[in-house]
């Protein structure tokens, strides 16, 4: 019986109200739709850089007139460092072999240059690609390089933007969240003011305090968790839409989103949703109501 | 049942205190009036048993509990043995007879098959058998005041407070309220009242107890208004 009163009062509120239980649930979906991407592009920040890191190497371009005895010296360094997980000494022969193959669709350029003509290298990968600065500290001086090239430069900049839409996003969604809570706290206020002759008669027979407050609660956390839903199927139309099918070709370069991690967002925004709204709403009631 | 000890109730703001170090004590069983002039304290009184204000100095006791360290979440179930009537009634307007005291059974949480059994009981017994469907608009002033005297007492509490009851009544009206909380008390209830209603007080002739700028003036068994 007190379940199905409550239940029916959660109903009655959302109702009574109901174009602010709209707005309610507008704000808090667009806020949990930017929390969710901002996360789902933290993620796949993190998977690309497990993706390309794992590809990624330092190039250690040798001066052309290196000696013999120097290139095994910074050989065998390189081999005795810690930080390298493997390195390979590339001959320029070997160095023609491969700009044969990466240049093989314009065959004039590639008669036109010789082994003499392309530099021999090191290609380096790290156990940590974070480390290059402490690795390129290490072997920089040594008189047979020329150039240290760190392909993990590039990558950064992409992550850098990255970074900036998440940090952007997650702007939105705090504004979005800040408007969100003034319409939880205002709808609360609302409700109690409408229902303050019960809530009167309920304090003076000594009903519980949880049981006066769980309406307005529930009434909150309801519109927290449709906000959350509908934030969460935005969020997934979208990545079908955008990414598997019109920038196709974007994400097949960084990587594809697995519809794992977005159905990982459910829970999350329902979380979310559900206990900011819930929190704001009994921190109002203290104030409000003060029972 | 309720000792009151050195109590003094300063409000914020306020330039003097509306209880300046009231000590009273009220057997069980008793029917007492507060009476006083508006503003001598005396509704400051009833606040302080509900603990829906703290005092400032002092000590209230009420049903062997400490009601001044009493805490917040203890309330609740500290006023289940209190009961409540007041000049405005505070009933629900948008609910009848029946359902306005089942309200203060159901959101204690009793069950409605408790509610069925004890509410035409209690709204016979303050004479509105054959009205328990009837909206608080569609009652008379007495009438209302016998809901909400009904709503009080459906616990079968140990103390009845009841807040200037008649002063929103007629002569007549006022004097079957009078009846009713007469009878309330001999079920062994403790009433405790507060009123200006000279005639209430005289024909009465229960114990008075006279508040006048937060002090007692006079305390008399068998009393009348003065």
């Amino acid at each position: 019986m007190r379940v199905k009163y409550v239940l029916n009062e959660v109903l009655v509120g959302l109702w009574r109200n109901v174009t602010m239980t709209v707005a309610m649930i507008i704000t808090m979906s667009v806020s949990l739709t930017m929390l969710g991407a901002s996360v789902l592009m933290y993620m796949q920040v993190d998977r690309m850089k497990d993706f390309y890191y794992g590809e990624i190497e330092v190039s250690i371009f040798l001066v052309d007139n290196a000696e013999a005895g120097q290139v095994a010296a910074l050989e065998e360094k390189l081999k005795s460092n810690p930080l390298v997980k493997e390195s390979k000494h590339e001959t320029k022969e070997e160095a023609l072999e491969r700009f044969k193959v990466l240049y093989q669709d314009s065959p004039d350029f590639v008669n036109a240059v010789n082994a003499d003509s392309l530099p021999e290298s090191f290609r380096v990968k790290l156990k940590n690609p974070e480390d290059y600065d402490k690795f390129a500290q290490d072997v920089k001086g040594d008189a047979a390089i020329q150039r240290i090239i760190d392909q993990r430069e590039l990558l950064q900049k992409v992550f850098n933007i990255f970074n900036s839409v998440q940090l952007m996003s997650l702007v939105v969604a705090a504004v979005m969240a800040f408007a969100a809570l003034l319409l939880v706290g205002n709808t609360i206020q609302v409700a109690a003011y409408s229902k303050r002759r019960e809530v009167a008669v309920m304090k003076l027979v000594g009903a519980s305090n949880w049981f006066i407050q769980a309406p307005f609660v529930l009434e909150a956390v309801v519109a927290g968790l449709v906000g959350a839903i509908l934030g969460f199927g935005a969020l997934f139309i979208g990545k079908i839409v955008l990414l598997d099918n019109k920038l196709q070709a974007l994400t097949a370069i960084l990587t594809p989103v697995p519809n794992g991690n977005v159905v990982l967002m459910l829970p999350l925004l329902a979380g979310v949703g559900a206990v900011v709204s819930a929190g704001t709403a009994w921190i109002t009631l203290r104030f409000y109501l003060k029972v | 049942m309720i000792q009151l000890e050195n109590v003094t109730k300063t409000y914020p703001k306020a330039s003097r205190p509306s209880l300046d170090n009231v000590s009273v004590g009220i057997e069980k069983g008793e029917f007492v009036f507060f009476i006083g002039p508006s503003g001598s304290g005396k509704s400051t009184i009833i606040k302080l048993l509900l603990k829906e204000v703290q005092a400032t100095r002092g000590k209230v006791v009420v049903n062997a509990k400490d009601v001044t360290s009493l805490r917040s979440w203890k309330i609740p179930q500290f006023r289940r043995s209190i009961g409540c009537v007041f000049q405005d009634f505070r009933l629900l307007p948008n609910r009848t007879a029946y359902e306005n005291v089942a309200f203060a059974l159901e959101v204690i949480g009793k069950t409605k098959a408790v509610a069925r059994r004890v509410v035409p009981e209690v709204l016979e017994l303050v004479g509105l058998g054959g009205k328990e469907h009837r909206y608080p608009h569609e009652l008379s002033g007495g009438e209302q005041q016998r809901v909400a005297v009904a709503r009080a007492f459906v616990n079968r509490p140990l103390i009845l407070l009841a807040d200037e009851p008649t002063g929103n009544l007629d002569p007549d009206t006022s004097v079957e309220i009078m009846r009713l909380l007469d009878r309330i008390n001999r079920t062994g209830t403790t009433v405790v009242m507060v009123t200006h209603d000279s005639n209430i007080v005289n024909q009465m002739r229960r114990r008075v107890i006279e508040i006048e700028s937060g002090r007692i003036v006079r305390d008399q068994a068998r009393g009348v208004y003065g």
